[in-house]
């Protein structure tokens, strides 16, 4: 059996908001923002660090359960995928989610899904993600 | 550049009739890059001559470069209008997430023109402008709050800048800064003026979207290149470590820490407020720009018993760079990190320029100590070195301005020395108050002639370090080191790179950068774009009436010794003198 990976928020607290993260899931497809499955805000103003939002691979996901076209598939090991062309843009997925981890590509209007690939891991300067096995220490929000 | 990059595209408000446009130039940005390369030609399009800085007709352009959003630490705004504080270009930068959101939002550059009759302030989100009404804003006593309100009636948290005003810009003082994110600054020159004049209390910007790139594979691995080099490079790990104010105790050894009003160079206190002992104290955070991995961004948590309640305290993250430092630190000759600190705190609360107010404050000291002023002057007020309570207190009075006195210190440091004497300790140049940097000819000559009165614009202080300290070079050839830095950070500040990675944006690097975005230029091609901004630069500033002839030498400078020894004044004029030849000859002249 393949190795199962997730992603996970191992230490919030040296996020310092660079948002390299976004941008390099972003890189893969598209450079910019628009479709980053990883999202950094404040925890209400920069002076109180960051909260970093990121699927954190549920294994019995909401957003697959209201997805009313069955276009998001489990994932072997939690989380989803994103079958494009089943997807109508309704967006119950991302209201589905209480971490707000579905995010929104506007330009496609379709979920961007977080595949647990790691690059956002690979760019972090300050060691706040990790791609880990299955299992682990559970995810942050 | 690349047909279909949102670069090009300008958002043109009108503050006045409350509508906005949006205009694609091309044209501009081909052939200027962006930032500081656009933003002049838009300035010299958009400026009235000799209009008044703080008049409906003196337009806020901000502009942002093609790798902001693709590369990291491209993440500078630069902001451009008339300064209401030297009267001439007014041309600050700043980070947080300023740039990235104009980029994200769609724009290469945000035009400002007209005033608001009512305070406003403006949200731009998925391309639109909306005015909303910021009566209700107005007013208050501390710049934090209205962005904590604005943070939560406004959408796009993590994508978005909220760029505010406080007090101090409200009232027009001229060196009111405008804040980004609670920590950064358009600080110096007095933008936060120019948004009092408008009426318009903040800007909200936020936007998601994907940018278009010349050859992704080629684009992935320069990324790589770039990223490897911000991260693991030497050139950036002293403002990843301690930030800024790792500058502090080098320069105090090198005696160049102005210290009392630059009555010294060299700080007995300076090890308290060093950047080694606050991050060992008060380090509370660290922060990064938007697409920065550095994170130079230093927060200090002070926490404070009430006064009058035991068992209440308050703890307040206050951000402390070498500037600050220098400025409301060894300049005041406070050595208390909780005084300096509380004073930062203060200076941030009301939204002045942190550099022009330490000067001026040092400058009242020292008139008051010569008897040039007395305590009705200061409304009772006894300024004394070292005493953070006092200044703290006179800053809340630069601002009210119960006195003539308070009026004109205001108006910064010339026209309160103007008014009262000690011009000879006034520590302004070009109008604008000094920064933390005695080490010679090279800091005090950059000073003087950058385009915009600015350490940055040159960094002759790094010249006086690197070169001037082995052997004194004759004036014409400090202005030629100094010409030639200033001409190759027009090219950084257009595709506003931050100065810090300068190191890293080397021509041959930056040329393939632009490649990304769809720019065939050379590194020759490059330099010349440089040479053309700074003389678009002068020529506003000719236009604005601009002279050489008209720069004050505060005596001061020549009085304290300096890391460089063996120059004087006359070293100083014959140095501009080569100066005004090089900018008349460029000019065509």
């Amino acid at each position: 059996m393949a190795k199962i990976v997730r992603l996970s928020v191992v230490d919030a607290d040296r996020c310092v908001g660079c948002q390299c993260c976004m941008f390099a899931c972003a890189r893969r497809y598209e450079p910019g923002l628009a479709v980053a499955c990883i999202g950094v805000r404040s925890s209400g103003g920069m002076e109180r660090g960051f909260t970093v939002v990121v699927c954190r691979a549920c294994e019995n996901p909401p957003c697959a359960r209201v997805c009313p076209v069955d276009a998001l598939l489990l994932r072997p090991g939690g989380g989803v995928r994103l079958d494009p062309a089943k997807c109508i843009g309704c967006g119950q997925c991302r209201t589905a989610c209480v971490l707000g981890a579905v995010f929104w590509d506007d330009e496609a209007n379709k979920p961007a899904i977080c595949i647990h690939c790691g690059i956002c891991a690979a760019y972090c300067p300050h060691d706040v993600l990790l791609l880990e096995e299955r299992n682990a220490v559970h995810a942050e929000g | 550049m690349l047909k279909d990059d949102p670069l090009a595209n300008v958002l043109l408000v009108d503050l006045t009739k409350n509508r906005f446009r949006v205009e694609r130039r091309e044209d501009l940005f081909s052939q200027h890059i962006g930032g500081a390369g656009v933003a002049i030609q838009l300035l010299h399009e958009l400026c009235p001559q000799g209009c008044d800085p703080l008049s409906p007709d003196n337009p806020i352009i901000f502009a942002v470069g093609p790798s902001t959003g693709l590369f990291p630490l491209a993440s500078k705004t630069v902001a451009m209008f008339k300064s209401p504080h030297t009267g001439n270009l007014g041309e600050s930068h700043c980070g947080g997430r300023s740039a990235v959101a104009i980029r994200m939002a769609g724009f290469g550059a945000i035009v400002i023109q007209g005033a608001s009759s009512l305070p406003v302030y403006l949200a731009v989100h998925d391309g639109k402008v909306y005015f909303r009404d910021a009566s209700t804003l107005w007013g208050m006593g501390s710049s934090i709050t209205p962005g904590r309100i604005i943070r939560t009636s406004e959408p796009g948290a993590g994508l978005r800048t909220i760029m505010r005003i406080g007090i101090a810009g409200e009232k027009l003082i001229p060196y009111a800064c405008v804040t980004t994110e609670t920590y950064r600054h358009f600080g110096r020159l007095g933008l936060g003026a120019v948004f009092g004049s408008k009426k318009l209390k903040a800007i909200a910007i936020s936007g998601r979207r994907s940018l278009p790139v010349a050859d992704k594979k080629q684009y992935r691995r320069v990324y790589d290149e770039i990223h490897r080099a911000a991260v693991d490079s030497p050139v950036m790990k002293k403002y990843h470590d301690l930030g800024t104010p790792e500058n502090v105790l080098p320069l105090n050894a090198l005696r160049a820490l102005p210290t009392r009003n630059l009555q010294s160079a060299q700080f007995e206190g300076a090890e308290a407020i060093s950047g080694e002992s606050m991050a060992e104290h008060y380090l509370g955070r660290r922060l990064a720009c938007s697409h920065c991995p550095v994170a130079c961004i230093h927060i200090a948590a002070l926490r404070e018993p009430h006064p009058k309640e035991p068992y209440f305290y308050k703890t307040s993250m206050i951000a402390y760079d070498y500037e600050p430092t220098y400025a409301l630190g060894s300049m005041l000759g406070i050595a208390d990190p909780v005084g300096m600190l509380k004073l930062m705190d203060r200076v941030e609360a009301v939204g002045l320029d942190a550099m022009t107010t330490g000067v001026v404050l040092a400058w009242a000291t020292e008139a008051q100590q010569r008897g040039l002023v007395g305590t009705t002057e200061t409304a009772g007020l006894t300024l004394s070195f070292g005493d953070a309570d006092s200044y703290i207190q006179a800053v809340d009075l630069i601002v009210k301005q119960p006195t003539e006195f308070y009026s004109h210190l205001a108006r910064g440091v010339d026209a309160a020395a103007q008014q009262y004497g000690g011009l000879e300790f006034a520590l302004s140049m070009g109008g604008n108050e000094m920064p933390g940097y005695h080490t010679g000819p090279g800091a005090h000559l950059g000073f003087l002639v950058g385009a915009r009165h600015s350490h940055l614009d040159n960094a002759g202080y790094s010249v006086d370090q690197k070169n001037l300290v082995q052997q004194l070079v004759p004036p014409s050839e400090l202005v030629r080191m100094i010409v030639a830095e200033e001409r190759w950070r027009q090219v950084l500040s257009s595709l506003v790179i931050c100065f810090f990675a300068r190191g890293i944006y080397q021509p041959e690097l930056v040329t393939r950068v632009l490649q990304a975005s769809g720019f065939e230029l050379s590194a020759d091609d490059l330099h010349r774009i440089g040479t053309v901004i700074h003389r678009e630069k002068y020529r506003f500033k000719l236009r604005e009436g601009f002279s050489v002839d008209d720069l004050r030498l505060p005596k001061r400078l020549f009085e304290t010794p300096a890391t460089v020894g063996g120059w004087d004044e006359a070293y100083m004029r014959e140095a501009l003198r080569c100066f005004r030849e090089s900018i008349l000859s460029q000019q065509g002249q």
